[in-house]
């Protein structure tokens, strides 16, 4: 067992962990942030991605006692609530860039990190930082508008 | 380990040794990247992008943003994976090593380093503190090419190379090294060899891409056969011979 | 007066969204219960083994494990489960049931199948205690390929002689005497393989047994829960009031989640009774590989006979399906390859046999598309063939085979899945393949375009494919539509949803119905203790039959407001009008009362209401189509291949469809690129492969290769409407369309792009991919 302090969106949390505990695991199941998806539990189709120390990893590849001490944003960190949306989130909803909407909150971390390192993408810049985000529902066209939109609502 | 095929009793995380992290380019020829720097770092670090274009060209070829941001150099040097990219860079740089444990440091050349699938001339007891590669010198271009079936997997063939012109515009040295093209990363000596002297014409650029054929052996996989593997060395090496002869010329 | 259509037609953003865009929808995995154990099965790691043992002993000793169950132990629980789809009434058909079993017993048939199941504190501890069991096989000779399996001595059921599992005859016509007539015959070996649906939610269960309630509740990633409630009730020997099964938010299905009774499905709501406490099993990636339902391949020898000018005269179809290990989905699948191959082409005569065979891999069920790919795949390679070596022009003989509008309804003569005649219900094709070649500009592609290009030295071509799709099939659905006093209304239904967009969808039907805003109705899928009825999300059926329903059901209750506002307002209905949540009379200002006010008025606490009133405006209807709705559509593809690497550049992507009336053009746009991915995936990347020993060579999303969004090309779309007059609001289904035409599309696209015809090099078969193509082009010349 390892003692950790993490600070996940803006809240610090104490608590002991097992050693071999995912920090998958550990959002969904110990802190009940289930708004972290997993897919593959093997780094390949992104849902799980959450944004430790601003940028955006595969939490089913570390381990809950890897974030003694640092900061942590979730899919349920990003909107005041659901009728004050992220612009990310407002334009996947306007654009439909979601069906199940299971791989969407990996996807709403890798994109708001990419915006706020790429204000003004083109298509093929956006193609590219989602590869990494598997989808098996839209195929990907209406989340490719969404960031674009988002990126121009967000640049206003 | 999150498939159960491994289940050590010991983990140590290194992430914490911060003075691992990070490019060291010093004046002289040869620049120093630290085993905990993650690739993320790399693509963001000028000096890597002037004086390493071979890293440069491969790194958006290495899984995805999420996986760049967490990989080390030193995780995957180590872990030595036959068809991972930086193994094969390392060896075509003819970069070397440095091994740390209880007992003391050495530093070990690529090609002596990479023993095979998997394996590595690291002791059980030692780590892996840094990997020194040479600048890339004036009159030089280098290239890096590979085929996967989708961009961010493994490389299906991966082709570096590195071209060095005298000054009549012939080939002065020419490294090519590959991935997933046998056991360990394979450094194509006779084609290299092959260049030596020569003029980097298409002739010449298809002699060397025939040596490199028969000099690799590529283990095939269900997403290709040996023989197709093979077949895209060839074609690869001379894409990549080609871009890098290009790219010597327009050096100064 | 007439109802608005304000909503219906209109891309209204989805209600759900929200919820899941907050990260606070509710999927199985996300059910947290006090109390809870975690399940994890032993499976077998070989395809084909007699069981010698099992020991569970020291697994049960483990710290945090509270118990291991094998076969042996479910007693008389233990059964096979039921054919969900019992075989359409053909004549002469052979038809052997043999379907899966909660845990494996005597023998086990593919890798994968469970023998042993693990209770513990926690997964890791149920993970862990499955490395103590020892379990001793005796293998067996897999039975994988299906020629070998079928006159090979492997038997996959020790009583099924020759692995055949089924074996249909369906014929129209006379192909014989045609075939006699016919100017030319065209014959060749097609091989389609269709891979897995792989959800990025895998499968999960929680069961949870109330002993003071009397009452199991089930959350479970299923496309039908109704079925599985009537089904796990029967089973455990509860009434169906006693068990309530949830699909909550589930993370795509895509086919494999309507197959039912899965071993998992079965053993964890026993469990959970049998300890009292709640239990939870989530699929991991690896188990998806071989514990969910896959679709596979299948071989066909097919013969097409043309008069001289390329008009069909017969086709000639004879095909090997593998069905896996077990056929708990009946023929489904090779019932619609079967049909599906006859696409939007006038086909005199037809005789198609297929031989369903088992095999020691995974069960075959549908997944999106259902089988119907491979006969597309094999009618549009025929065209291709056949004007190939008629030298007509690929698009110009699809034209002269394309049944005139005239004609519908068309009746093919054989008989669909849902047992009904194969008729299609109306359709107008000709003017779909006009706008895609428009959209495509197939004409100066292949008149200046592509010839500037390959001077270039680029390799680009076109492609060009034809289908139908049957859909909306019964038996029936039902919907429930209540106004609630706060002036929402609630719209309930049996089936379930996995992105659909149904809550939206069917919010849009009622809106207009009823004069609400589509955020203030609240749709409610896939929880049996909302609505009791109904049959499941599959066959592209949900708007269809479920859409209907709940119009009707709509309509009704609309009845029943305008009745009881012309009461309250004493004057005719005729001079009412429904808008903004409330009734008004027209032409009368301040004259107006809120639904929610009418709500309540329908349900009065004191006086005596009418005979024959019922309270409360609401109403439950039912809505069974006589048979499935037609669909149809084109695609084309504009493709660069690199002539050495074999990789591909989709340039242009454009789809044609009719799917009759549209609810919501975003989520059917949505529905379209989605198929077209799973169809680009089953194209050129993704392939189940398995060796000889049966063994799945490639069971992780690393090697088994789902497209990204590089590999997905930009779609552009567009539509043409025929209505179907099977249903009132004329829709017909669109879950599938986009899915089906992608692998002849794909390789008649890239036969023309590396010039393959004039090198008699033809590609008949799908998945394709660089490794296939260079021996296909370079290896075998
Ligand atoms: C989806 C996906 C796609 C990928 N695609 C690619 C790809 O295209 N190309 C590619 O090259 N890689 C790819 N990878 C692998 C990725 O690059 C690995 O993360 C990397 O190779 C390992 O780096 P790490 O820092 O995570 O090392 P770890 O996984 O932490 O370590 C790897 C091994 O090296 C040992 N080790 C680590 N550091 C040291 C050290 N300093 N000294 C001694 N031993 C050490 C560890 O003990 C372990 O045995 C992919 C991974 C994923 C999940
Ligand atoms: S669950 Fe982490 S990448 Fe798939
Ligand atoms: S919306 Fe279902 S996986 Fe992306």
């Amino acid at each position: 067992m390892h003692p950790i302090t993490v600070t996940v969106n803006g809240t610090k949390y104490e608590r002991q962990v097992e050693d071999r505990l995912l920090l998958s695991d550990f959002l969904r199941h110990d802190l009940l942030l289930a708004g972290t998806h997993v897919g593959c539990e093997h780094g390949v189709c992104g849902a799980c991605t959450v944004i430790f120390d601003g940028a955006p990893v595969r939490s089913c590849l570390m381990f809950a006692a890897q974030t003694d001490g640092h900061r942590i944003e979730t899919v349920e960190g990003l909107a005041v609530d659901r009728d004050h949306l992220h612009p990310l989130q407002q334009a996947m909803r306007d654009c439909h860039g979601l069906q199940c909407g299971y791989c969407t909150p990996g996807i709403l971390m890798t994109m708001k990190v990419f915006l706020e390192e790429t204000p003004n993408p083109d298509e093929a810049q956006i193609r590219e930082a989602l590869s990494g985000n598997l989808c098996r529902c839209t195929g990907y066209q209406h989340i490719v508008e969404a960031v674009k939109l988002a990126a121009e609502r967000m640049r206003k | 380990m999150n498939f159960r095929l491994t289940q050590p009793a010991i983990l140590i995380d290194i992430n914490p040794l911060n003075e691992l992290a990070g490019v060291n380019n010093g004046a002289g020829e040869r620049l120093r990247v630290g085993a905990l720097t993650r690739y993320r770092n790399l693509e963001r670090d000028p000096a890597t992008a002037q004086h390493l274009p071979l890293i440069a060209e491969a790194l958006p070829h290495i899984a995805h943003p999420q996986i760049r941001n967490r990989g080390t150099i030193g995780g995957n040097l180590a872990h030595a994976d036959p068809a991972s990219e930086m193994p094969a860079i390392v060896l075509t740089l003819g970069g070397r090593l440095r091994a740390q444990s209880a007992k003391g440091e050495r530093w070990i050349d690529a090609a002596d380093f990479f023993v095979g699938a998997l394996t590595t001339a690291l002791e059980p007891d030692e780590m892996l503190m840094e990997v020194e590669l040479p600048k890339a010198p004036p009159r030089s271009g280098a290239c890096f090419m590979e085929m996967s079936r989708r961009r961010g997997d493994f490389a299906i063939i991966g082709v570096a190379c590195t071209v060095r012109l005298d000054d009549h515009g012939r080939c002065a040295e020419a490294r090519i090294g590959l991935c997933n093209a046998g056991d360990g990363p394979v450094f194509a000596t006779q084609a290299a060899r092959s260049l030596a002297g020569r003029a980097i014409g298409k002739n010449e650029i298809a002699e060397a891409a025939k040596l490199v054929q028969s000099e690799i052996d590529p283990g095939g996989s269900i997403h290709a056969s040996k023989e197709f593997q093979r077949h895209l060395a060839g074609v690869l090496t001379m894409r990549a011979l080609t871009k890098a002869g290009e790219r010597a010329r327009g050096s100064a | 007066m007439n109802v608005a259509t304000r909503n219906f037609g209109a891309p209204i953003r989805r209600n759900e969204d929200p919820r899941l865009l907050c990260g606070q929808a509710l999927f199985v995995d996300d059910v947290e219960l006090p109390g809870m154990l975690y399940a994890a099965f032993l499976r077998s790691n070989v395809a084909h083994a007699r069981i010698r043992s099992i020991d569970v002993a020291a697994a049960r000793a483990r710290d945090g494990v509270v118990a291991v169950y094998t076969a042996e132990d479910l007693g008389a629980y233990w059964a096979p489960g039921p054919l969900l789809v019992p075989p359409p009434p053909i004549e002469g058909i052979t038809f052997n049931q043999r379907t899966q079993v909660p845990l494996a017993k005597h023998k086990v048939r593919h890798v994968g199948e469970p023998l042993a199941v693990v209770l513990a504190q926690s997964r890791y501890l149920a993970e862990d205690a499955l490395n103590d069991i020892a379990v001793e096989l005796d293998p067996l000779p897999a039975v994988v390929d299906l020629e070998k399996a079928l006159t090979g001595d492997a038997r996959v059921h020790d009583d099924v002689r020759g692995n055949i599992a089924a074996r249909v005859r369906q014929s129209r016509g006379d192909y014989a005497a045609a075939r006699s007539r016919a100017k030319h015959v065209i014959a060749r070996r097609f091989l389609y393989d269709h891979g897995a649906s792989q959800p990025i939610e895998t499968r999960g269960i929680v069961a949870n047994w109330d002993a003071r309630a009397n009452q199991l509740t089930i959350w479970d990633t299923t496309q039908a829960p109704v079925f599985l409630r009537n089904g796990l009730a029967g089973m455990l020997g509860l009434s169906e009031r006693q068990v309530r099964v949830i699909a909550p938010f589930v993370g795509g299905g895509f086919g494999p989640k309507i197959m039912l009774f899965y071993p998992e499905e079965v053993v964890i709501p026993w469990a959970a009774r049998r300890h009292n406490r709640p239990i939870k099993w989530i699929e991991d990636r690896l188990e998806h590989f071989f514990a969910t339902t896959h679709e596979r391949g299948q071989t066909h020898d097919a013969e097409i006979a043309l008069d001289a000018d390329g008009r069909i005269l017969g086709v000639k179809d004879v095909f090997l399906h593998d069905t896996g290990a077990y056929n708990p989905y009946g023929l489904t699948v090779p019932i619609n390859s079967q049909c599906t191959l006859l696409g939007p082409y006038v086909i005199p005569s037809y005789d198609s046999t297929f031989t369903a065979v088992f095999t020691t891999k995974p069960i075959v069920t549908p997944y999106r598309g259902a089988g119907r790919q491979h006969g597309v795949f094999v009618i549009e390679r025929l065209m291709d063939v056949a004007a190939h070596e008629l030298k007509i022009d690929r698009v110009e003989i699809r034209r002269r085979n394309l049944i005139p509008p005239d004609a519908f309804p068309y009746n093919n003569e054989i008989i669909y899945q849902d047992f009904a005649p194969l008729a299609y219900d109306s359709g107008n094709y000709e003017p779909i393949l006009d706008k895609a070649l428009k959209m495509i500009g197939y004409e100066t592609f292949i008149a200046e375009e592509q010839k500037k290009l390959r001077a270039q030295g680029r390799h680009v071509g076109v492609g060009v494919a034809c289908y139908v799709e049957g859909t909306g099939i019964g038996p029936y659905e039902g919907a429930k539509v209540q106004v609630q006093a706060n002036g929402k209304v609630s719209v309930a239904t049996g089936i379930g949803t996995q992105g659909q967009g149904h809550f939206t969808s069917f919010a849009q039907i009622v809106a207009d119905q009823l004069g609400v805003d589509v955020p203030d109705i609240d749709v409610v899928t896939g929880d049996t203790d909302q609505f009791y009825w109904g049959a499941g999300t599959f066959a592209s059926r949900g708007a269809v039959v479920a859409g209907n329903a709940v119009n009707e059901a709509a309509k009704a209750v609309r009845q029943k407001i305008l009745k009881l506002a012309a009461e309250h307002f004493e004057c005719a209905e005729e001079d009412l009008e429904i808008g903004n949540g409330e009734v008004s009379v027209v032409g009368v200002p301040g004259q107006a009362i809120k639904l929610g006010a009418l709500a309540l008025k329908a349900n009065p606490m004191r006086g005596a209401v009418k005979p024959g009133t019922e309270p409360g405006l609401e109403s439950t209807q039912y809505f069974g189509p006589p048979s499935g709705a037609t669909a149809s559509g084109v695609h084309a593809m504009i493709v660069e291949v690199d002539p050495q690497t074999f990789t591909l550049d989709v340039l242009k992507y454009v789809v044609v469809h009719d799917c009759g009336t549209v609810i919501n053009p975003l989520i059917l746009a949505g529905q379209i690129h989605g198929g077209v991915a799973q169809g680009v995936g089953n194209a050129f990347y993704e392939q189940l492969v398995f060796d000889d020993d049966g063994q799945l060579l490639n069971a992780s999303l690393a090697d088994y290769l789902l497209p990204t969004a590089l590999e997905v090309p930009h779609m552009d779309i567009a539509h043409t409407v025929t209505v179907s007059p099977l249903n009132p609001l004329g829709i017909k289904g669109a879950g599938e369309a986009g899915a089906i035409p992608v692998g002849p599309l794909f390789a008649q696209a890239i036969e023309d792009a590396l010039g393959l015809r004039d090198r008699n090099v033809e590609l008949n078969e799908i998945p394709l991919s660089p490794g296939r193509l260079f021996e296909l082009t370079v290896k075998l010349r």
